[in-house]
């Protein structure tokens, strides 16, 4: 379980996304890069062309190394290419939220949360 | 169940059957409170899926209206501005602070959005048309963000919960199943072996009575044979009977 000092400095919210919602996201406010030198920024621009592994590697960099992210934003047709690790993520920090993307309507069977939800109670 | 189940290591003794008693009463105590924690949190952890079933139905409507009014923006400025977007990101405006909600113990987060004052990475975007489009995307953006800080928030306290409400189950079965049938087993065996005890010793002191009977109606008997025996002796020797000291012949004069 989180510990309490985990969450008091998680301020920033990321997105892994299409170029469309990653824009929407970032004209309200949430983008952030970290001052040089390491200039991290807190999204990442998904398209066809981007191969899985960056995919992978950004929701590890947001999950486990940054400390100061408290929810992480991804596309659910992201999410589906990495649904095995979306699937297997447990932890309560940072908090994984599926969105929908404007090209892909969203379908709550594939979210991994709301399939917990029903499995609970069986539905 | 029988005698011969699980139980635990003790020597059957009045000490230990009272310290069994004692841990009985503790582990009941203990059951009841951990089950109504549970369905304290059963409730809660009930009521957050029903509201995010809601706020997930939410999120997909707010950010439809979302992408629409940013396709609006393309249109205005006449051209994507994602690139230019994307590289004057500096500093977050839209942040999120993590508070704490305390439900039967167990420490819940909820996100909390807010916005930092003075800095504004767009100033120029849409400058030279659209502007108003962008600001009214923006706006439309904040507000679907500020849903899916909402929606993250009561995930995170799902997920929480979810935990917490396992592995208090996991304690209420425990006692339940294994701590309770296991005192009330011990104790079970301790009064058995105390009445057998009882038993042995009962039966040791009717044995030791019985003996002594034994040996006192021996010890009668002989000495009533002894009496009657000296009786029939003193029968033979003297019938005449105790001598009367009147009748008896004058005894000699005594001389000083």
């Amino acid at each position: 379980m989180a510990s309490q000092a985990d969450y008091r400095d998680r301020q920033f919210l990321a997105v892994i996304g299409d170029e469309d919602s990653v824009t929407g996201l970032l004209l309200a406010g949430i983008g952030h890069v970290t001052p040089p030198p390491d200039n991290q920024k807190n999204f990442l621009v998904v398209d066809a062309k981007t191969d899985t592994a960056a995919i992978e590697a950004a929701f590890d960099r947001f999950t486990s190394e940054r400390k100061d992210i408290g929810i992480v934003l991804i596309n659910q047709h992201v999410a589906d290419r990495i649904r095995n690790r979306i699937d297997t993520y447990t932890q309560a920090f940072p908090a994984v939220l599926e969105i929908p993307s404007k090209d892909h309507p969203y379908d709550p069977e594939k979210d991994s949360v709301l399939r917990r939800v029903r499995r609970l109670f069986g539905e | 169940m029988s005698g011969a189940g699980d139980r635990e290591a003790v020597f059957p003794t009045r000490q230990s059957l009272g310290v069994m008693k004692a841990k009985l009463k503790g582990a009941e105590t203990g059951h009841s409170l951990l089950k109504r924690k549970s369905e304290a949190l059963t409730k809660r952890f009930r009521e957050i899926t029903r509201r995010i079933d809601e706020a997930k139905r939410k999120m997909g409507r707010v950010m439809q209206i979302a992408s629409l009014s940013l396709a609006e923006v393309t249109y205005a400025v006449g051209g994507n501005i994602g690139y230019q977007i994307q590289e004057s990101a500096k500093s977050a405006r839209f942040r999120i602070r993590a508070r704490q909600e305390n439900v039967s113990g167990v420490l819940l987060p909820a996100f909390e959005a807010y916005l930092t004052e003075g800095n504004n990475d767009f100033a120029m975007t849409g400058l030279g048309k659209g502007g108003q489009q962008v600001q009214r995307c923006r706006e439309t953006y904040a507000r679907a963000v500020e849903a899916l800080v909402e929606l993250a928030s009561l995930q995170t306290a799902f997920v929480i919960l979810d935990e917490v409400i396992k592995v208090v189950n996991r304690r209420v079965n425990a006692i339940e199943h294994v701590i309770i049938p296991r005192t009330e087993n011990t104790i079970k065996y301790i009064n058995s072996e105390l009445d057998e005890l009882d038993r042995e010793e009962f039966y040791r002191l009717k044995k030791v009575a019985s003996k002594k009977q034994r040996d006192t109606a021996a010890t009668d008997a002989e000495v009533k044979s002894k009496k009657d025996r000296l009786a029939a002796l003193e029968e033979e020797t003297g019938s005449n009977g105790p001598a009367d000291l009147l009748a008896a012949e004058e005894d000699e004069d005594v001389i000083f």
